[in-house]
């Protein structure tokens, strides 16, 4: 890890020397080869794009999870935990293969070009929805059952039991697993790169393409040369320090626990 | 003393319960009337099914995976072992008290009014009123009135069962099933239980079923007692009796043996 880091620190220095870090921020647009080094647009990109799908996928695990601890009948909950965990292990390109194939041409027949925030989100939420549902799952198989016990023989209703009780009772698990759902979002390249359309523009609607800092460094790093280069090794540092912050706050959220 | 029996009215009625978990029956074939406004304590052995029994009572056995039950329990004119009924509704008639002390991860007051919400109290007052009532009963009130929204995981062993008993309280149910309710606790707590279950049924005429491994806290606070034996490896009620006659003239050479703490 610190190797990595220095690694990315020494690639990135010339450029944050020669032109600062507020021209990242200030430049007029994203073209390297004209020394204009605005990573702004992609910023965005990778901000709404972890963003809606964190949001979506959020709920619909932490659903998923309940069903499976509280509602499904054993044999159910295990083959669903099973298929959930194989949902995990796809690898990246399969989703982007699908998300081009299959949800692209659906978006695009809503409000073209299909390639889009909204395709990005959808095929994210996918990628992410087994990371926060396994975590919860496993969270909510810690609730004590005297808890669980204890309401039901008050006859409080399991509404009532899971936002009062089995949420709460969740809730430092139920973190860890969104910080590491974001981590993964945000660090996710080769299927945003694949749906998203890759046009360098802060998106203004859900159907805007947009590219996101991780499929910049892939599409580019390719051919970049000299101050370029740097260039995407800063972005490189940034996704970084926001991965080690998360992990920073994951840590802290687990000794907060114990 | 003429004929106590036959004066005292039955609550429940519980005819040839027996109680399955997979293939392993834990008690068969109990036949069982629950006198009113009185406390019934079940003693017996580890293992013969008195927890078990308790949980067909308030059908919380329908949450045990893998548990089947079989014979008939009346309340008043409700038939508990009817699948159809309101589980609810009758988890609110009758309160249950744990072994170990269980309050939810939450607020000393959240503990009350929360179950008071979720049953349909919707007058914040009214909650409030309550609390401060169920809390007065159980003899919590003076010591947490001042920190009510502490969290209600930071009391001790003994205030965690009273808070336990007094959320349960708070819902007026006509019985208390207590499952060893001072077994996890230290003599003093224990003692304060104790004498708190006593009130109940003293102020209030609650109708409690308590089972305990304690005789002397069987002796000193029962009105009736049952003795629960494994039988081969399956429950069985051997005597149910008057708790005068239970422990001073058993009918039973098991429960003179028990009483006398020949066995067991
Ligand atoms: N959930 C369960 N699944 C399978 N067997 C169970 C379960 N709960 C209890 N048993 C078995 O049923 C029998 C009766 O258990 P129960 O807990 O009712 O006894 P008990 O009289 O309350 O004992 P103790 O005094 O130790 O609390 C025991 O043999 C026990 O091993
Ligand atoms: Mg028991």
């Amino acid at each position: 890890m610190v190797l990595i880091l220095g690694f990315l620190l020494r690639e990135a220095l010339p450029i944050l020397q020669s032109v600062g870090i507020k021209a990242f921020l200030t430049d007029k647009t994203w073209s390297p080869s004209q020394q204009s080094y605005n990573l702004v647009p992609m910023i965005w990109g990778t901000l709404f794009t972890a963003t809606g799908a964190v949001l979506l996928a959020t709920p619909l695990g932490i659903i998923s999870a309940l069903f499976c601890q509280y509602y499904a009948p054993k044999a159910i909950a295990s083959g669903y935990r099973r298929l959930i965990e194989l949902l995990a292990g796809i690898p990246s390109v399969v989703y982007g293969f699908w998300g081009l194939v299959v949800l692209v041409p659906l978006i695009n027949q809503l409000h073209p070009p299909g390639t889009s925030l909204l395709a990005g989100i959808l095929i994210l939420t996918l990628m992410i929805l087994p990371t926060i549902a396994l975590v919860a799952d496993a969270t909510f198989a810690e609730v004590p059952q005297a808890y669980l016990l204890g309401a039901a023989a008050m006859g409080l209703s399991s509404w009532g039991t899971i936002w009062q009780i089995i949420l709460p009772a969740s809730k430092s698990g139920l973190f860890t697993g969104m910080i590491l759902e974001i981590g993964r979002a945000i660090g996710e390249t080769m299927a945003v790169l694949m749906v998203c359309g890759n046009v360098v523009q802060t998106p203004d609607s859900i159907f805007a393409p947009v590219r996101t800092l991780t499929a910049n460094i892939a599409l580019e790093m390719a051919y970049a040369l000299d101050n370029h280069r740097s260039a995407l090794f800063v972005s490189g540092l940034l996704l970084l320090s926001v991965i080690i912050l998360l992990a920073i706050a994951a840590e802290l959220v687990k000794w907060d626990r114990v | 003393m003429i004929n106590e029996m036959t004066e005292i009215q039955s609550l429940m009625q519980i005819q040839q319960l027996s109680l399955r978990y997979q293939q392993k029956l834990a008690f068969q074939d109990i036949t069982l009337s629950i006198p009113q406004n009185s406390i019934t304590a079940i003693v017996g052995p580890s293992g013969c099914g008195k927890s078990s029994f308790l949980t067909c009572l308030n059908r919380l056995s329908d949450l045990i995976p893998g548990c089947t039950v079989s014979g008939h329990i009346q309340l008043g004119t409700l038939n508990i072992r009817n699948p159809k009924i309101n589980t609810t509704a009758l988890r609110r008639r009758i309160g249950m008290i744990f072994q170990k002390p269980n309050p939810f991860p939450m607020s000393i007051e959240k503990n009350i009014t929360f179950p008071l919400k979720e049953h349909g109290i919707k007058n914040a007052q009214e909650r409030d009123r309550i609390v401060e009532q169920v809390l007065q009963d159980v003899g919590l009130w003076s010591e947490v009135k001042d920190r009510l929204q502490a969290n209600a995981l930071n009391l001790s062993g003994g205030q965690k069962q009273r808070l336990c008993i007094a959320r349960t309280l708070a819902l007026q149910p006509e019985i208390l099933l207590m499952d060893e309710p001072c077994s996890a606790l230290d003599p003093i707590a224990s003692g304060i239980v104790e004498d708190l279950i006593i009130s109940l049924r003293q102020k209030y005429n609650y109708t409690i079923i308590i089972v305990t491994h304690n005789l002397a806290q069987a002796k000193r606070i029962a009105d009736y007692a049952a003795l629960f034996w494994v039988d081969g490896s399956c429950g069985r009620l051997i005597e149910f009796a008057p708790a005068e006659q239970f422990f001073n003239a058993p009918n039973h050479e098991l429960t003179q043996a028990y009483v006398n703490g020949i066995k067991g």
